[in-house]
């Protein structure tokens, strides 16, 4: 079964007009990449790097359409001088999805201090932040996001927190035995 | 290698004649000014920062704009910075969309360093390694002329790496204003109403 939220932010996309979603997987973003990639009316873009994300959003805005960009929070730092230049010279919509690592229960260092400045980074840039850890403010920071993004020309990040999606376990998600040398 | 001999402003002025109802996107730098001298109108989009994000930007205008050809022109630096963006165009496969780089294998707005393709880094060949089925490399007369055509005839997606002399180009220098910018770009493509009443 698909998690809770994403099922109902698939439904807030559609009913927001969004026909482009760009996205960077993440495991917490699997069922709602699945959801975009089934939907016909909705055009689910691959991308190399975060940071085409903001291209993809900006460009389908002059072409008269709407995107959202989803990306895993070390993908942020990809975004950085895109969102600066472009986004914010241009006061550009900008609506993002960002599934958390590095901030609870977190199993990987390397994880971590990104995770932290996620938030304290989209910030510094004029991002609208929402940090959200039940699926009740998930879908209302999803829904008011998006009103914000499109029609006050506003950048609007959603950050889904580990209490929300879990902590990624290796032994679950990776392999069925792990050993240590 | 021999040097690139083509100039941008003949290159550009060839290409323009054909450009029809195309909307443009300009890389950073100076195709700015090549498409602000060449054929400046309100369908064209100045990127004055955001380097490396130009061929993304063209996709998702792309996207949105099927019935359109889209056109971004950019150099080899910024296309080199954002190089995946070839692979991420070729999975999508729109059919409306061509990259042109204008690549005089070096950084043109900074003192004119070499760039990685002064030294034989080939952005056709990366662009076909990604998976864009159509592309060309332009070094003469002949070659823009075939270029010219194909940006008519497709098919797109293309890219097309056209290699220019190392020259100043003629500073022509378009409005800073991104919001401008933006808002006219939409205004003409969408209308005035849609444009700043979307729903």
């Amino acid at each position: 079964m698909a998690d809770a939220w994403t099922v109902e932010a698939h439904r807030l996309l559609k009913k927001h007009g969004i026909k482009t979603v760009g996205y960077v997987p993440d495991a917490g973003l699997t069922d709602l990449i699945n959801a975009c990639d089934a939907d016909n009316d909705i055009k689910a873009v691959v991308m190399t790097t975060e940071e085409e994300g903001i291209g993809l959003s900006s460009g389908a805005w002059l072409g008269g359409e709407k995107a959202a960009v989803l990306m895993q929070s070390s993908g942020v730092g990809n975004t950085v001088n895109a969102i600066a230049s472009i986004v914010s010279s241009c006061q550009f919509p900008l609506f993002m999805i960002v599934t958390m690592r590095g901030q609870y229960g977190e199993s990987n260092p390397w994880q971590i201090p990104m995770g932290q400045a996620t938030a304290p980074v989209l910030r510094s840039l004029g991002v609208r932040v929402y940090e959200v850890d039940t699926v009740e403010d998930a879908l209302g920071a999803i829904e008011n996001g998006l009103k914000m993004a499109f029609v006050s020309n506003a950048a609007v990040a959603v950050l889904i927190g580990q209490k929300l999606i879990g902590a990624k376990s290796f032994i679950a998600d990776v392999a069925e035995e792990v050993s240590h040398v | 290698m021999s040097k690139p001999t083509l100039d941008r402003a003949d290159v550009m002025k060839k290409l323009m004649a054909v450009r029809g109802d195309a909307l443009a996107i300009a890389g950073l730098g100076s195709p700015v000014w090549d498409i602000a001298s060449s054929d400046h109108k309100p369908e064209n989009f100045y990127l004055w920062g955001g380097m490396g994000c130009a061929v993304s930007m063209g996709l998702g205008c792309a996207m949105a704009q099927r019935g359109r050809n889209v056109w971004v022109v950019t150099g080899d630096g910024e296309a080199l910075m954002g190089v995946g963006s070839f692979a991420t165009v070729a999975a999508q496969r729109p059919s409306n969309l061509a990259v042109i780089v204008l690549d005089n294998e070096h950084y043109g707005e900074t003192g004119m360093q070499q760039a990685a393709t002064s030294h034989g880094t080939d952005i056709a060949a990366m662009a076909k390694g990604a998976g864009i089925p159509n592309t060309m490399t332009v070094t003469d007369e002949a070659g823009v002329d075939a270029l010219a055509a194909a940006l008519q005839s497709g098919p797109l997606p293309m890219v097309a790496v056209v290699k220019v002399a190392a020259t100043k180009p003629n500073l022509v220098l378009p409005s800073r204003d991104g919001v401008y910018l933006k808002n006219r770009f939409r205004q003409a493509v969408l209308g005035a109403t849609e444009a700043m009443h979307q729903s």
